[in-house]
């Protein structure tokens, strides 16, 4: 599914941040990236999107067979890629259905799909809301404005279910939650796991990952994977802190 | 490169939006170039006008000359050259067309591409139309429909033929000649426009409406539009505009004057798509227009909405004098100023009976090199107690090279007055642009719909048709501009 060689970045016209990456993901599986503070998770997550302003120096990124790095960040959203953000993006006056709706399509002509129209994209928005048991309350507001932190984040989740990626990045989408949403969004996350999709966890907290159980856990730091290895690395983490990179770096 | 540079790229690269830029091949009678008293004469002659309105043209004239263009504006406006145009263009026919089967083919033709076909039995379902075509009145529909329940919508020149007593009791009672530079050049020239009266008590069954075109090379077109709501009644209105791309300036100089009595009710829409000039700035319409409304009795309403997209140069500022106790006034606007457009718009609401209250709420977007200004002005005089006033203005930009300015003045002569007024600058941000890009969508579709948001409390004041319109051609606006 994504295939990540020597992958180096930087800020343009800035420093590097990401310093030889080599990570792959297969479909099915979920991978926790966790690391310090500025260890260049987030950047990992925008380079992969297409982010404007970081610059790829080297290494390769196939995502499917196909060089993503080729791609615009609008092409890789409709080849399946979902970029949830630390920071969800204000939109005033565009409502949240038709904003839906309008991504949705687009990604549907992509795949070859025919479009929803209003009643039928209705019926699949409210049989998403039952599988993640969230209300209804957003829908009919501006694209994120006014909204919680809470309700950003759980609103990303819902754009997740609806546009139905192949590769899910979700950008610290735990970061700032109290205890109840962080559940809500934690078994979002968990219902959305398919054989035919692969989800990359970015986060600074091992708190996440007792609610999601990850496949892989990757510990980033300084621009480079310095541990990998399974879901019991997260306690090792929580009981020793990322002091312990120390060693392994 | 940035998302921002990307972004301005597409916009450009968009480019040659104008869909309307076409020109009827027809044969058309024209004044020679050139302006005087014989010109006033001339236009007067043509349409068979009485003495008092030859006299009251002239008046205007005499004090046009002694007036100079104004200069207040932020517009850089190149000189124009008064005696250089034509004041008078006409399609040829014999004579003023009785009905719809009288009209030369090749102007239906024309409407008809322009998405306005004028058989009544194709028109669009409720809404009567007036076409403006240079500088007469070509046909107008529904009117026979319209007399049966006492509303009289017509072309100027018929009204001043027909409803004299209307046309002489109202003419310049809101705008009057000496007004300004260009109404009072109007007021010499005008050549036809719409005239429409609404009787006491009754609710116009339909949307009434002018389409104007300019269509004849090295003319102006100078209407004027004159409608008076009797007690109690009500009329929409709405007003579109369109010219063929030409490489030279052409100047429209139009006067609208409202008249609202008691407890009446004017809703004025105006979608303006005049040519705007190609990207270098070549050509375009200057829209130097005057349209004001008076609520002279209580109660009553007056809103302009208007969605301003042509144009090489805009100066608008429509208005409303509020006259009667609780009379309300408001003024929606969308400006767009796209690669080398300039727009001066604003309002100004003069604030004379108690308790009137008015609304501004106005939004610019401004493009390449788009310079777009927001001025307006509140007026609470010493008699207006309880009077109100909330303004708002937002100002969009896109990429770094247009500008934004809001030039706002309040007056409050009543220290009971309440005025408020908020103003935003914003820039479509690379976040907004990545935001939408990462969830599948178009440069181009997120622009559209960033934009439509951001103009999303104007656009909603406009009739269901327009809407729909205006928004597809917010998008067409800012082809070539992505920021």
């Amino acid at each position: 599914m994504l295939d990540i060689r020597n992958l180096h970045a930087r800020i343009a016209e800035g420093r590097e941040i990401l310093k030889g990456i080599d990570l792959s993901v297969a479909a099915g599986e979920v991978h926790a990236i966790m690391g310090p503070n500025g260890s260049g998770k987030s950047t990992l997550a925008g380079v992969l999107a297409g982010r404007p302003g970081y610059e790829v120096s080297a290494g390769s990124v196939f995502y499917q067979g196909r060089d993503l790095l080729a791609l615009a960040p609008d092409e890789r959203a409709r080849a399946g890629i979902f970029l949830a953000f630390q920071y969800p993006v204000e939109i005033p006056g565009v409502n949240n259905m038709y904003f839906l709706r309008a991504a949705l399509n687009a990604v549907r002509r992509a795949r070859g799909e025919a479009e929803l129209d209003a009643g039928q994209f209705l019926k699949s928005v409210r049989a998403k809301l039952k599988l993640l048991e969230i209300e209804d309350d957003l829908l009919q507001r501006g694209v994120n404005v006014g909204f919680s932190g809470g309700e950003k984040k759980r609103n990303e989740i819902f754009q997740m279910a609806m546009l139905e990626p192949k590769l899910a990045l979700l950008d610290e989408t735990d970061s700032g939650l109290d205890i109840d949403a962080l559940r809500l969004v934690a078994g979002g996350i968990n219902k959305l796991r398919a054989p035919d999709r692969a989800i990359v966890l970015i986060t600074h907290y091992q708190r996440l990952l007792d609610y999601v159980t990850p496949d892989r856990i990757h510990v980033l730091s300084e621009g480079r994977i310095v541990l990998s290895g399974d879901k019991s690395l997260a306690a090792e983490l929580e009981k020793h802190g990322y002091a312990m990179l120390g060693d392994a770096a | 490169m940035t998302g921002n540079a990307q972004t301005i790229d597409t916009v450009r690269t968009l480019g040659e939006g104008y869909k309307y830029g076409f020109v009827t091949a027809i044969e058309s009678e024209s004044a020679p170039p050139g302006l005087s008293e014989e010109t006033v004469h001339f236009i007067a002659a043509k349409k068979r006008e009485p003495q008092w309105l030859l006299d009251w043209r002239l008046e205007a004239f005499r004090r046009w000359q002694a007036m100079e263009n104004p200069h207040w504006a932020r517009l850089r406006i190149a000189p124009i050259d008064y005696q250089a145009a034509s004041y008078y263009s006409a399609p040829k026919q014999n004579e003023g067309p009785r009905s719809l089967d009288e009209v030369d083919p090749e102007l239906l033709r024309t409407y008809e591409k322009l998405g306005i076909p004028l058989h009544e039995r194709a028109a669009l379902a409720g809404v009567a139309v007036d076409a403006v075509f240079d500088s007469v009145s070509v046909a107008t529909t529904f009117k026979a429909k319209l007399a049966e329940l006492g509303i009289i919508f017509c072309s100027f020149g018929e009204a001043v033929q027909a409803h004299p007593d209307l046309v002489r009791r109202y003419l310049g009672s809101v705008v009057p000649q000496g007004d300004n530079f260009f109404a009072a050049l109007n007021s010499a020239v005008f050549s036809d426009g719409s005239f429409a009266y609404v009787p006491p008590g009754l609710r116009c069954p339909m949307e009434l409406s002018t389409y104007f075109r300019i269509n004849a090379a090295k003319s102006g077109q100078f209407e004027r539009t004159l409608i008076i709501c009797d007690k109690g009644s009500y009329v929409s209105y709405l007003e579109g505009c369109t010219a063929p791309q030409r490489d030279e300036n052409q100047l429209h100089a139009a006067v609208v004057e409202l008249i609202a009595l008691e407890d009446a009710e004017i809703k004025y829409s105006t979608v303006q798509n005049w040519y705007p000039g190609d990207a270098e700035g070549r050509g375009g319409i200057y829209n130097f227009v005057t349209k004001r409304g008076a609520c002279r009795g209580a109660r009553s309403k007056i809103s302009w909405t208007q969605v301003e997209t042509g144009s090489a140069i805009t100066w608008k500022y429509p208005s409303c004098i509020l006259e009667g106790d609780d009379s309300v006034g408001a003024f929606y606007s969308v400006a767009i100023t796209n690669n080398m457009q300039q727009a001066d718009t604003g309002t100004k609401m003069i604030h004379i009976g108690r308790n009137t209250r008015s609304t501004i709420l106005a939004k610019g977007i401004s493009a390449g090199r788009g310079q777009n200004t927001y001025r307006g002005l509140v007026r609470i005089q010493p008699r207006a107690d309880g009077a109100r006033n909330y303004t708002q203005c937002d100002s969009l930009l896109i990429g770094d090279r247009c500008g934004a300015h809001t030039t706002p003045y309040i007056e409050v002569r009543n220290p009971g007055a309440r005025v408020e007024h908020e103003a935003t600058t914003s820039k479509i941000s690379d976040d907004q642009m990545f935001y939408c890009l990462q969830r599948g969508l178009s440069r181009e579709d997120a622009l559209s719909l960033i934009v439509n948001g951001f103009c999303k409390e104007v656009l909603k004041e406009l009739p269901m048709e327009f809407a729909v319109e205006a928004q597809k051609l917010l998008a067409v606006s800012l082809e070539g501009s992505v920021g």
